[in-house]
């Protein structure tokens, strides 16, 4: 983990500011190790806030009681593994059409994190229904599409794995996780589409909300937090992706000969 | 799409599958034997045998098109004819469709015409076997052209198979879902009409979508 972290011997930023700044490992690398940090630190603290706003400040629920204080951890973390999933596909589109290594290299740094997003979806989901619906599962449209999430995610992750030539890997990936995002509106309307035991959605954009503001302000805090704890995360298994990658460069053999200077 | 070369890659699939009369058929005796330990592990209750009827019979008809798509690809990859075969233009969308349509018709026709016979072993009411048979009939040409997209992407790979039924069965659900709800349907007095209009509706977007997405798979594979 030490030369993941340190942030000494990186290069300087040689070009100026363009779109395709950070499509080169080395510059994604010194950003990457500066955000990373500042984006924990971030997580830590909105969670920290989310948490106290919504174990101890938010209200009690009419009907539920105590027992609906998961919805701060399980929107968010939903939420989550549907952006993520949405980001990964886009990185990886990135990546195949405008042959872009860094891209391919993001969208792998994605799917763990997005993966474990929708197991604590599933799970938190789980523990607020057995209260409340009476059952840990059901399978309506909603649970079975975010099953599918799941599943989509592990494949991706296990074709990307199962290949050994990076590029036909990331290729493949990312056709099959752009295959796979229809299922994202697919969940997010599932509730709309059909009848189902999950709630429908109790956030509108824009009318008035039928949240007390407590709890909005909470999970919106937990989400961020969220956000935040995601990017952290993916920066730093990227920059360890990259690490794997472009070992053979100099910038690289720099860095760690420096690390190792520096120990 | 280049209509040569379908015409040409779809006779010469039947034609190989045809000398291997035996090994084309194993997928539908893996369907029968599959569907078959159901009631063996379930117990021979009528009642229950009746109930998860469609769904056994949906989910077998599904494990054996995805094992059964592999081979399709992967002997005209070993030798390097599929190499060749893709150099035509517009050969990508015609080897694709191709071997979707030489899929269905080898292993795919074979389990819907099986697939009554085994709705009656598992005590289908017989008012329930057409709408059966419907639903394979518009499923198993969306399970060939999935798979078809699974098989262009694990070409030549080691764990090919257990890849494919990762990556295709998420995508397949939705078909056997509706599928296997249409002879559900009329179990519980509803007409199976929408879930068959479903179906025909993931059909049509397969058969759009499906062999494009297989012919820049294979384009991924073979470069």
């Amino acid at each position: 983990m030490h030369a993941v972290t340190t942030t000494s011997a990186a290069p300087a930023l040689r070009s100026r500011l363009t779109w395709f700044t950070f499509a080169s490992p080395a510059n994604f690398y010194r950003l990457a190790g500066v955000l990373a940090p500042a984006c924990g630190v971030a997580a830590a603290a909105f969670a920290l806030a989310g948490l106290w706003m919504g174990f101890f400040v938010a209200p009690t629920d009419a009907v539920q009681g105590e027992v609906y204080r998961i919805i701060f951890i399980h929107v968010p973390t939903a939420w989550m593994s549907m952006v993520l999933y949405v980001a990964m596909a886009f990185w990886a589109a990135i990546g195949w059409f405008l042959n872009a290594r860094m891209a391919f290299i993001f969208a792998r740094a994605i799917a763990p994190t997005g993966a474990l997003f929708t197991v604590l979806g599933l799970w938190t989901g789980a523990l607020w229904g057995r209260p409340t619906w009476g059952t840990w599962w059901v399978w309506d449209a909603r649970l079975t599409s975010e099953l599918i999430l799941l599943f989509l995610y592990l494949g991706y992750m296990a074709l990307v794995a199962a290949i050994d030539d990076t590029r036909r890997a990331d290729k493949a990936g990312a056709l099959l996780a752009i295959v796979g995002v229809v299922n994202v509106p697919v969940i997010y309307f599932s509730v709309v589409w059909w009848n189902t035991l999950h709630q429908g959605s109790s956030l509108t954009m824009g009318a008035k909300q039928h949240m007390a503001s407590t709890m909005l302000v909470a999970m919106l805090l937990l989400t961020l937090a969220c956000w935040a704890y995601a990017f952290a995360v993916v920066f730093l298994r990227a920059r360890a992706i990259v690490l794997e990658r472009e070992g053979d460069t100099a910038w690289a053999r720099a860095l760690v000969a420096s690390d190792n200077q520096g120990r | 799409m280049n209509g040569a070369v379908f015409a040409a890659v779809y006779q010469r699939d039947l034609r190989l599958a045809w000398r291997r009369r035996t090994e084309a058929l194993l997928p539908v005796a893996f369907f029968l034997v599959a569907a078959s330990l159901f009631p063996l592990g379930v117990g021979p209750d009528p009642q229950i045998l009746k109930l998860i009827a469609p769904g056994v019979v949906w989910v077998c008809a599904l494990l054996a098109a995805m094992l059964s798509m592999p081979p399709l690809y992967a002997a005209d990859h070993a030798d390097g004819a599929l190499e060749q075969l893709l150099l035509a233009p517009g050969a990508g969308l015609a080897v694709a469709a191709a071997k979707a349509a030489a899929h269905w018709t080898i292993s795919g026709a074979p389990l819907v015409v099986a697939a009554p016979l085994l709705g009656l072993l598992l005590d289908l009411p017989s008012e329930e076997l057409p709408v059966l048979f419907a639903s394979l009939l518009l499923g198993t040409p969306i399970l060939s052209l999935l798979g078809g997209v699974g098989a262009a992407l694990t070409l030549g790979l080691r764990s090919a198979g257990m890849l494919i039924v990762l990556i295709v069965l998420p995508l397949a659900i939705p078909a056997l879902i509706f599928g296997a709800g249409a002879a559900a349907a009329v179990d519980a007095g509803l007409s199976p009409s929408p879930h068959l209009s479903l179906l025909g509706a993931l059909l049509i977007a397969c058969l759009v979508g499906a062999p494009p997405a297989t012919a820049a798979a294979l384009r991924i594979a073979v470069e």
